[in-house]
């Protein structure tokens, strides 16, 4: 394919959804489907064939619209009427009131607010597509320009000049660590011509996110265009996205992108009539939280047991059999096409000082509006919980927001008016991390917040090295001993140790995060862990 | 070969470019503990009681696999080091079952070293009691897994020098185990080789001979040394 060619392929789409005036947009994505959209999409489909509509209304299925927690979602174009825990039932109802007259009729769900915080402080640069387009038909990407950046940077930019385009972009890793990504690239690019890769990591293993997930889902031709643009300036002619089996629906359109992509020939060998080739695989991960870590996630897809490896030597000198390898997250590359189209200088003006651009979290917990929220670095903590999610629900209070997942840690309502950036979340001992965010109420007790964290490093830790095999256990088995009321001053002791042990001497981020929940809490929350301390006299007992 | 001068506890050592802080710490006398680590082997840096800090570094960094660089300031037992490695002893004894008393190795077990030299008199650490088996289905060796602390040394010498690879590691974090095949009793892998050098390999007394009883178990440590020299450097004569 060329560019002409490419460019009719976007056109003759528009004009075919141009011929239609209503376009009714379902979210087929995982959310929504678990509260029944297919048969959403179904029903409205039939709907539309009984009142003989075929001609100007179009039923697609698309990508995530946001407010999760309020499915199944469908939107009508081009009114931006956005309908909330829809059922197969509404369907008749939605149909007939296309015409206009009829909008408060029986049968009609309710219609969600457009101007709601929860939508309006977003910005959409990963999301743009999400929500908008069908992700199984690439003529709906390409119809938005997808693949037109390969071609622009293919054709009229060095590889260099790529690299330092996302470099001025200020673009840093999402996937938790937050490193530079044009400096990822440059010391791929640096070393020596030969066999280098591309990895996606789509491993996204945090309990409670689902940012990652949503990205594949609903607008997987990004990602591919992104890793292809990253090929080529890192000189890699090969790449694997590696995501985990618990993601069947990401998996089965990836696959599709990837088949449809080959087909137009915008993947594989000398695209554009170019002199670079780039392939895609997809390797499917058993379900190991440890296999996001980019030295297991090498392992694993070379077919070994998903374990970490010391670092130096780092993936970019020496990852997928020993070759160069760029391992980049999902949110990172889905921001490459963006950034290409518009320039450094727009991504650089978005966010803050050293965190540039947006950050997608996935809201949930005790929060009104659960979903997911695209906006910009820098949007305080309590714009994110207050307003957007709209507080705790039956008018209880927040308490904290978790953000990092199991290596990150609380953020006391005390302190949402900072900026969500980096260094702001490391100040307040906790981090990034890959996007969730869990809304806490005032009934939580943060002592089971971190032991239930606890938990969950201690069944994922690979139990490779000591400090994390065995350590993880017994914090575990020390915030029970907090939580059943046995513990003693000399048990906060032993876990305050026993963490800073354990995150110091571990040998992968898993261990040396593992602690940060325990600490984080023990940092804003210690009183919570001293009223569990059983007294010194309790029952006539008396303990040493 | 160019040579790398640093400073380890005090005391300026020279040492060829690409040696680890650990053999540059072996060449100047001083002890860094191990238990992962075997010579002749690769190393993995997983049990972590080689740590030793850098200055300038936040970081604590495994010696056994860390390059030497020029101008190095390495410490290898300052009071924090003491106590990481103690409670790393610690943590494993309460793993697992370590029963010296009655151990094929008391007396010759590295990890029973490990513990005198860091003073460990008691671990702070409650005793999981795990519920581990023994498998003597091999007509020369045994395998108690009470006695395992996964340091994997079974793992790579079977695997690099000897070519077999019969074992392995299942499962993940405290539930992790070494397996013999797919999974099989040791004396059903036909892979094995009854070469014994597991049981040179092993740190503790959780791969032995057979008959061996109570504080018997030798090594002959020197033979796994003589067959990488043999193979690598063709040195054939001890
Ligand atoms: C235990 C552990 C799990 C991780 N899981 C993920 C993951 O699921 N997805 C991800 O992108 N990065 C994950 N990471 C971070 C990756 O190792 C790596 O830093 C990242 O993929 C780099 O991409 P980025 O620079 O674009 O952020 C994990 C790290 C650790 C230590
Ligand atoms: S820190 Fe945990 S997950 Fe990482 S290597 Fe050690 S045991 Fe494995
Ligand atoms: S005896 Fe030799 S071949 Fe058999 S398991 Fe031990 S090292 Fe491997
Ligand atoms: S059996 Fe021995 S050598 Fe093998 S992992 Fe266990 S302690 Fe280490
Ligand atoms: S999954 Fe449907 S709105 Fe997010
Ligand atoms: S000897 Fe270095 S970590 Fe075990």
């Amino acid at each position: 394919m060329d560019l002409q060619e490419l460019l009719e392929m976007g056109k003759q789409e528009r004009d075919r959804q141009d011929l239609k005036q209503t376009r009714i947009r379902c979210c087929t994505a995982a959310g929504c489907l678990s509260s029944g959209a297919a048969a959403v999409k179904n029903s409205l489909e039939a709907a539309v064939t009984v009142a003989n509509l075929e001609d100007s209304v179009e039923v697609c299925g698309v990508g995530c619209l946001r407010f999760c927690g309020r499915g199944a979602l469908v939107e009508i174009d081009p009114h931006r009427i956005l309908y909330e825990e829809v059922t197969a039932e509404n369907a008749p109802a939605i149909i007939s009131a296309l015409s206009g007259e009829e909008r408060n009729q029986e049968g009609l769900p309710v219609q969600g607010d457009r101007q709601h915080p929860f939508f309006a402080l977003q910005m959409p640069i990963v999301l743009e597509n999400s929500g908008k387009i069908d992700p199984e038909r690439i003529e709906e990407y390409i119809a938005v320009g997808g693949y037109q950046q390969l071609h622009h940077v293919l054709m009229e930019m060095t590889p260099q000049e790529v690299i330092e385009e996302i470099a001025k972009s200020g673009l840093r890793g999402r996937g938790g660590g937050g490193y530079p990504t044009g400096l990822k690239w440059a010391t791929v690019a640096k070393m020596p011509k030969g066999q280098k890769y591309v990895v996606c990591n789509a491993d996204e293993g945090d309990p409670g996110a689902f940012m990652d997930r949503s990205v594949l889902e609903s607008d997987p031709h990004r990602i591919l265009e992104g890793m292809a643009i990253a090929g080529y300036a890192v000189g890699a002619n090969y790449g694997y996205i590696y995501v985990r089996a618990e993601y069947p629906l990401a998996i089965k359109r990836l696959e599709k992108a990837i088949q449809q992509a080959k087909k137009y020939e915008l993947l594989g060998s000398q695209i554009f009539d170019s002199t670079f080739d780039f392939k895609i695989d997809i390797r499917v991960g058993a379900g190991a939280f440890v296999c996001g870590e980019e030295t297991a996630l090498i392992a694993s897809i070379e077919g070994k047991r998903g374990n970490p490896r010391p670092r130096p030597p780092y993936p970019a000198e020496s990852g997928l059999w020993e070759c160069p390898t760029l391992i980049n997250n999902v949110e990172t590359l889905a921001n490459i096409v963006p950034i290409i189209r518009e320039g450094s200088d727009w991504y650089a003006s978005i966010g803050t000082e050293n965190s540039k651009g947006t950050k997608v979290f996935a809201l949930t917990g005790k929060v009104c509006n659960t979903g997911l929220i695209e906006v910009p670095m820098g949007t305080t903590v309590r714009q994110i919980v207050e307003e957007m999610g709209g507080g705790v629900p039956d008018s209880g209070t927040v308490k904290a927001v978790q953000t990092g997942g199991p290596s990150g840690g609380c953020i006391p309502a005390e302190f949402f008016d900072t900026p969500v950036d980096y260094e702001s979340l490391l100040k307040l001992g906790t981090m990034m991390g890959s996007g969730g965010a869990i809304v806490m109420d005032e009934n939580t007790s943060m002592v089971e917040i971190a032991r239930f964290y606890m938990e969950f490093c201690r069944g994922e830790s690979c139990g490779k090295c000591v400090p994390c095999r065995a350590g993880t256990v017994q914090l575990y088995e020390l915030l029970s001993k907090f939580l059943d009321q046995q513990a003693t001053h000399a048990d906060l002791e032993k876990l305050k140790a026993l963490s800073y042990m354990v995150k110091e001497t571990s040998l992968c981020g898993l261990g040396i995060s593992a602690p940060n929940p325990i600490l984080s809490t023990l940092r804003y929350f210690s009183e919570e862990y001293e009223e569990l301390i059983q007294q010194d006299s309790l029952n006539g007992k008396v303990t040493v | 070969m160019s040579v790398r001068t640093l400073t380890i506890d005090g005391q300026p050592v020279a040492i060829a470019e690409g040696a680890t802080i650990l053999e540059a710490a072996k060449e100047a006398g001083i002890h860094i503990p191990t238990l992962c680590f075997l010579e002749g082997v690769s190393a993995v840096a997983a049990c972590r009681m080689c740590l030793v800090e850098v200055e300038g570094i936040s970081k604590l960094l495994p010696a056994c696999v860390t390059q030497v660089a020029e101008e190095m300031v390495v410490h290898t037992n300052t009071p924090k080091l003491q106590e990481y490695r103690r409670m790393t002893v610690e943590l494993l004894f309460a793993e697992g079952n370590h029963v010296c008393s009655i151990c094929v190795a008391n007396g010759n077990c590295e990890l029973q070293d490990a513990a005198i030299k860091v003073g460990m008199d008691h671990t702070r650490f409650p005793y999981r009691f795990p519920n581990r088996s023994v498998d003597v289905s091999h007509p020369q060796f045994g395998i108690d897994h009470n006695r395992c602390i996964l340091c994997t040394r079974c793992v790579r010498v079977c695997d690099e020098i000897e070519g077999a690879h019969v074992w392995d590691v299942a499962q993940r974090g405290t539930a992790a185990y070494i397996v013999s095949g797919l999974n099989q009793p040791w004396g059903e892998v036909d892979a094995c080789t009854s070469c014994g050098k597991c049981v040179d390999a092993c740190p503790t007394g959780a791969i032995f001979r057979k008959g061996t009883t109570t504080a018997e178990k030798q090594r002959d440590r020197a033979k796994l040394e003589f067959l990488v020299n043999a193979r690598e450097k063709h040195e054939w004569t001890r």
